[in-house]
């Protein structure tokens, strides 16, 4: 092995163990320091000013995540069911729907954040709400749950397809019988990478659902999600434990997901 | 005569084809609805004007974003000088020398990389990397360069993963070849493989500066936000997103219509990054 070689493979290691350092820094580093401040206090029901609790956002972060999910699973998944087993290839129709589902998953959570502002908090004034931060997190994950499913459903073998036809089966019953549930697995993946997309989502929200740190009493009411709680702790500039133990919460679901999702995608692949 | 059967398989399908549908309803409601708030204003102040200004005084309706701009462009630019190299020699690690048992353990903390929230990026940043840089540098510490550095850490997995791709996409023939030709496993990959996947490479390039410049919240955190054009690698600045989420929540009628403008200009920006993007993978898969 001449020099050339040696220092080729010495820095793509050393890139390598750089990328892997970096990602076990920040994880300890906020585990270390957060793990501590964890305490009973910050579950409590109510969050005021002498305990900053992070329940409310919790319960918040919950509700969002099951509204938009519900909003754009069903809208997702049809439009891929349409994409793979209805539309003709080369379709002017199909070109400008993953034209557009592609610009979507390239616009910033910000520019979402600003038209959810001006489309459901002020034109159909639903004033800050969480079915409000809900209808616009739905459109932002909306490209994720169409590729996915795209994916799990083109991986989905003619042959089951074919099976069904020759049985007698029509085409919605085998799209509902046969392809679907063969293709839950990577469908699943896709819904639980959207999840933690709607878990880490601060600035779509700021602007639609609002800041405030109760549970609302109802889905039309303003309510925080944990990474706007953090956010929103670093905006009033104290409670830095608190801060700690907040992103510690957001590092273990987010960490969690992640296994889910691999898990899921793994059985797509053992299928 | 229509059977029943039938009347639901054509009633679905309609159903599955207004589904598709909604991608193209959200893209044009999204243009219309940052268009029509946003182009008024920037008129009203005069485009150049808008553009070109260099000074941001909301109280006194004096409307200059190119700071903003400069802003953004600048701490994309640096973030891009940090994450580049890194990531694509991590890519390279992960296609070609990494051992099969190792791959298991760095392709889930890949993932995990790209899945942690900006915000905790942001706080994390506000709690080592400023300090850090405020300990040898002097000065508060918030700055063009702590933004750099957290930004270039989260475009990683981006340009990790599409790189990566890329790189696996280029045909074993070519590496075969370079080795019976003589040349070593490391010199095949560098003088081989990765020029042929060079398009692939840009492409995750262009997607991570896609993600550099719209990130808001790590940036809004440790970027000092100072209106004014930046100075310096270690002198605070502001982005175009920073400027938004910090005005809109006090701001009315004009201030408001001109940050809306601000995220036009972003817009157009991000559109600019998509279709290039679309255009090399095009080129990519030709």
């Amino acid at each position: 092995m001449n020099g050339t070689s040696k220092f080729l493979r010495s820095i793509v290691v050393g890139a390598a163990v750089f990328t892997l350092s970096i990602l076990v820094f920040i994880v300890a580093y906020i585990v270390i320091k957060g793990v501590p401040h964890l305490s009973l206090s910050l579950f409590s029901a109510k969050y005021t000013t002498d305990n900053v609790s992070l329940f409310p956002a919790l319960i918040n972060t919950i509700t969002i995540t099951a509204l938009s999910l519900l909003i754009a699973v069903p809208l997702g998944g049809g439009a891929a069911i349409y994409l793979v087993e209805y539309s003709k290839k080369g379709n002017r129709f199909v070109s400008l729907v993953r034209i557009t589902a592609e610009t979507l998953s390239g616009i910033p959570s910000i520019v979402y954040g600003l038209f959810g502002y001006l489309l459901f908090v002020t034109s159909l004034s639903w004033r800050f709400s969480l079915i409000a931060g809900s209808f616009t997190l739905a459109i932002m994950i909306l490209p994720v749950i169409m590729r996915t499913t795209e994916e799990a459903l083109l991986a989905v073998s003619d042959t089951f397809r074919e099976g069904s036809f020759a049985l007698g089966a029509g085409k919605l019953r085998t799209v509902f019988k046969i392809v679907l549930p063969s293709a839950v697995p990577g469908i699943s993946a896709g819904i639980i990478l959207s999840i933690g997309r709607i878990v880490g989502e601060t600035a779509a929200l700021i602007y639609t659902a609002g800041t405030v740190a109760q549970i609302p009493e109802n889905l039309f009411g303003s309510g925080r999600t944990l990474s706007v709680h953090l956010f929103a702790l670093w905006n009033e500039g104290m409670n830095v434990e608190q801060s700690y133990a907040t992103a510690v919460i957001l590092l273990v679901i987010v960490a969690g997901l992640n296994a889910l999702s691999a898990s899921a995608a793994k059985r797509m692949s053992s299928t | 005569m229509v059977t029943d059967t039938q009347l639901k398989e054509k009633g679905m399908q309609a159903v599955f084809m207004l589904s598709a549908c909604i991608s193209i309803i959200a893209v044009a409601l999204i243009c219309f609805f940052m268009f029509a708030n946003g182009v008024p204003a920037m008129i009203k102040i005069g485009v150049g004007k808008f553009l070109s200004g260099v000074v941001w005084r909301p109280n006194n309706e004096i409307f200059g974003i190119l700071p903003m701009i400069l802003g953004s462009i600048y701490v994309t630019f640096l973030s891009l000088v940090l994450g580049i190299p890194t990531g694509v020699l991590t890519a390279v690690f992960m296609a070609r020398f990494c051992p099969k048992t190792l791959y298991k353990f760095i392709k889930p903390a890949i993932d995990l990389l790209a899945g942690i929230p900006s915000v905790v990026y942001g706080f994390f940043a506000l709690m080592v990397i400023v300090p850090l840089i405020r300990f040898v540098f002097g000065g508060s510490g918030t700055s063009l360069l702590a933004a750099s550095i957290i930004l270039g850490i989260m475009i990683l997995p981006t340009i990790i993963g599409v790189s990566e791709s890329a790189l696996r996409a280029v045909p074993e023939t070519y590496y075969e070849a370079s080795l019976a030709l003589g040349a070593t496993h490391e010199r095949s990959v560098f003088f081989v493989l990765l020029p042929a996947a060079k398009s692939g490479i840009s492409a995750g390039i262009i997607l991570g500066i896609g993600r550099a410049i719209g990130e808001t919240m790590a940036v809004i955190m440790v970027a000092g936000n100072q209106a004014a054009m930046p100075r310096g690698l270690l002198k605070g600045l502001r982005t175009m997103t920073a400027n938004i989420v910090l005005e809109m929540g006090y701001a009315a009628d004009l201030h408001r219509e001109v940050l809306i403008a601000t995220a036009v200009v972003l817009f157009v920006f991000i559109l600019i990054i998509n279709i290039s993007f679309s255009l090399i993978r095009r080129k990519m898969f030709k």
